[in-house]
């Protein structure tokens, strides 16, 4: 059984040059993500310093179990994520593929909830800007509040579905068997981009949901 | 066989991962645009030659200033160094075969042209008429094509991020052995700065964006005070980014002209540590003094007082850089070369544009001097007068190495002196004019800053003719043109190693570095 390993690229001088390059450009990449979604958290804190009573009260239209569900799932796929990237690097082909397998359907569970929440906000007309038409009064600016819930879960939602896209294409990767202890670059640098994406959501779950 | 004849045919270029042919591409890229923006220059300042609005309507004259600044920030001016020379000359300077992620580099191009397709869609339908700062409530409410411009500029910022991420990358990975941090030609300090502000600073830029089409698409509402929102939130964010991206379009001229200075002079570069260190600190601080944009936005006067104090701190390491090239030049062997005329050039219009940024960081003077042409003339002092000119002094101190080819002296001492003083008649009247209250974006105007537009407009021609005569002189010695000698300048750092052009992977072997950048022979003797 022989694995194909991608070749040195042509302009670097060693593999372990090639590999501290990508790690460095990802980790770069994950900086650049978190300043991405800075100006969302700076909108939050703007408008919930202008309308503490709006958020108070707006909140409790989110459902917390719901949420809480997510969060539990989004941190157990970070930790069959974390299995994976180890298993690559031990060179468990099996257990790299049983685990990346895991996390594409701990995400799929996460957006299938996510589908729930938002069908059911839509239904109550809890929504963004001049399509707000919630029937139960919440004080101050609740339009704002659903604003700024939809563009961040929904910002974090696209997210997870790159996530799943690369989580897949380097799932077919390890169908080849192209990833071991000599070679897993990818699968490590797709491992830091889903932490990332956890990590994001493990401050979207109290901002949003538990406002005290 | 060099790079540019090592592959034919037109998918050779599209599909090629050299980052010497994609540089190219971008400068080819970048100088159409820059051609475009100027139009809308001309046209603008065609329309200020009488104080009444008799040659375009309100409208138009609004479409047309919008375009020229949309078009020359976000398509020429933040790409044009780092993206062209800088691809070009990274690999080459720190003697590595390529930047570190030759197919991401690629995409950027293409991610840059794909932005540059929303701008065309913008231009042909519907145009843009917020000025390129897109300010709310306007931006949410004109008719014009806002979203697809939005769209653009978002696009283009990936373009930049993703150029950012691989030169940070390309520099701290890729270096040759004994390319240490301290023997890194200044050029290349410069770029790492410049990429720091664009992996850190365009996203804000990207969200915000994003913010303002799903304003205008979905009436969100978090600029639009109607409904609770905050249109001063969009002017925090947008300077968020603007501001540093100022710095991402100065810097790499900053290091083209510590390269130029040195070359041209023949002496070791005074202050490098401080230079390069100046760098880092521009893109730091150039983090914090966004709200000096702000000064009549209602923002609280402490915030003011700060982000002032901010403001004049930033000018210490730009003062930093500005007295090292200066002292270089003493007891320098000056060659009065082009490049050399460009750099002087730009050490007087940068210093003018620099300190009339202080005029303008001082608040009392900005309740004043706040959206007339007196901040016209002080951004294109910085961003013409410095960018541009140290863009085009570089593209002539590499233009050797670019292509082989030797352009004309005499001719480009010419031009040099048309753009120079085409743009001190243009801006130079504009900087009166502001000072007694004449505001921007208005199509006309009282007859008494009649004889001051009218000197703009002169200017402008001058330095349109002086920019048309550089271009014709240019592209006549890609031709005709003298075939360069390998190092014609008698540079040290590693770019001038390579052949000329430089082959495929830049080096026939591996280059290993054990002396500085500015070591010239000639001073190792001077020492002795």
């Amino acid at each position: 059984m022989s694995r194909r390993y991608p070749p040195l690229a042509h302009h670097f001088l060693s593999l372990g040059q090639q590999y501290s390059a990508a790690k460095l450009g990802m980790w770069l990449f994950l900086a650049q993500e978190v300043l991405f979604f800075s100006g969302l958290f700076m909108a939050y804190a703007a408008f919930r310093y202008f309308y503490p009573e709006t958020f108070l009260a707006a909140h409790e239209h989110l459902n917390v179990t719901l949420g809480a569900t997510n969060t539990i799932v989004l941190l157990t796929s970070s930790l069959t994520m974390a299995l994976a990237v180890r298993a690559a690097q031990l060179g468990q082909n099996k257990q790299l593929l049983i685990n990346l397998a895991l996390t594409f359907l701990f995400a799929t569970t996460f957006l299938v909830i996510k589908y729930f929440e938002y069908s059911h906000k839509i239904h109550l007309g809890l929504l963004p800007g001049k399509f707000y038409s919630a029937h139960e009064h919440i004080p101050g600016q609740p339009a704002l509040f659903f604003g700024l819930y939809f563009v961040m879960t929904g910002l974090h939602g696209l997210h997870v579905l790159v996530g799943m896209g690369v989580i897949a294409w380097i799932f077919i990767r390890g169908l080849n068997r192209e990833f071991g202890p000599e070679y897993n670059t990818p699968v490590e640098i797709v491992g830091l981009y889903w932490h990332l994406v956890d990590v994001i959501w493990i401050f979207l779950f109290p901002l949003l949901y538990l406002v005290k | 066989m060099n790079y540019l004849t090592a592959k034919k045919g037109f998918k050779s270029w599209l599909f090629t991962l050299d980052h010497k042919r994609i540089g190219l591409m971008y400068l080819v890229a970048v100088l159409s645009f820059f051609f475009l923006g100027g139009v809308f220059a001309l046209l603008v300042r065609a329309e200020l030659w009488t104080p009444a609005g008799d040659m375009f309507t309100a409208d138009m004259y609004n479409k047309f200033f919008t375009l020229h600044g949309a078009i020359m920030v976000f398509l020429f001016i933040i790409p044009s160094v780092p993206a062209s020379l800088g691809n070009f000359l990274i690999p080459l300077m720190i003697g590595a075969k390529d930047v570190a992620f030759p197919r991401l580099n690629l995409l950027s191009w293409y991610i840059y042209v794909l932005g540059a397709l929303f701008f065309f869609y913008t231009l042909l339908f519907g145009s843009l008429d917020t000025g390129w700062t897109f300010y709310t409530p306007y931006s949410s409410q004109t008719g014009t094509s806002v979203i697809s411009a939005t769209l653009g500029a978002f696009i283009l910022g990936f373009s930049s991020i993703l150029t950012g991420v691989n030169f940070i990358v390309t520099i701290h990975k890729m270096r040759a052995p004994g390319l240490t941090w301290g023997r890194l030609p200044l050029l290349i300090w410069a770029l790492y700065a410049t990429a720091v502000i664009q992996v850190l600073a365009t996203p804000v830029l990207a969200i915000t964006l994003l913010l303002l089409v799903v304003e205008r698409a979905f009436g969100i509402g978090f600029f639009d005070s109607t409904i609770g929102g905050d249109p001063v939130l969009f002017q925090h964010f947008f300077w968020f980014y603007s501001h540093p991206a100022v710095y991402i379009m100065i810097l790499p001229g900053f290091g083209i002209i510590s390269e130029l200075i040195t070359v041209h002079a023949r002496k070791r570069i005074f202050g490098y540590n401080a230079i390069a260190a100046s760098s880092v600190a521009i893109a730091v601080i150039g983090f914090l003094v966004w709200g000096h944009h702000m000064f009549v936005s209602g923002q609280s006067s402490f915030a003011s007082m700060v982000f002032s104090f901010l403001t004049f701190a930033v000018a210490v390491p730009t003062a930093i850089k500005v007295f090292s090239w200066v002292a270089t030049l003493y007891r320098g062997s000056i060659a009065f070369t082009a490049p050399m005329l460009y750099a002087l050039a730009f050490i007087f219009l940068f210093s003018i544009g620099g300190l009339t940024g202080i005029f303008l960081g001082a608040i009392a003077v900005d309740v004043h001097l706040h959206d007339t042409y007196f901040v016209v003339a002080h951004f294109h002092y910085v961003m013409m007068g410095g960018t541009v000119i140290a863009f085009i002094g570089g593209i002539h101190h590499w233009w050797p190495k670019l292509f082989g080819r030797m352009y004309n002296e005499g001719w480009a001492r010419l031009g040099c002196f048309l753009i120079f003083i085409g743009f001190n008649l243009t801006f130079f009247s504009q900087f009166v004019m502001g000072s007694r209250g004449m505001p921007r974006r208005y199509h006309s105007y009282v007859p008494e800053y009649a004889i001051w537009h009218q000197l703009s407009t002169i200017g402008s021609l001058v330095l349109g003719l002086g920019l048309v005569l550089t271009l014709v002189y240019l592209l006549h010695s890609l031709f005709w043109g003298k075939r360069a000698p390998h190092n014609p300048w008698g540079g040290e750092s590693l770019e001038w190693q390579a052949a000329t052009p430089p082959i495929e992977f830049n080096f026939t072997k591996q280059p290993v570095v054990t002396s500085g950048p500015y070591d010239f022979p000639e001073i190792e003797q001077d020492r002795s």
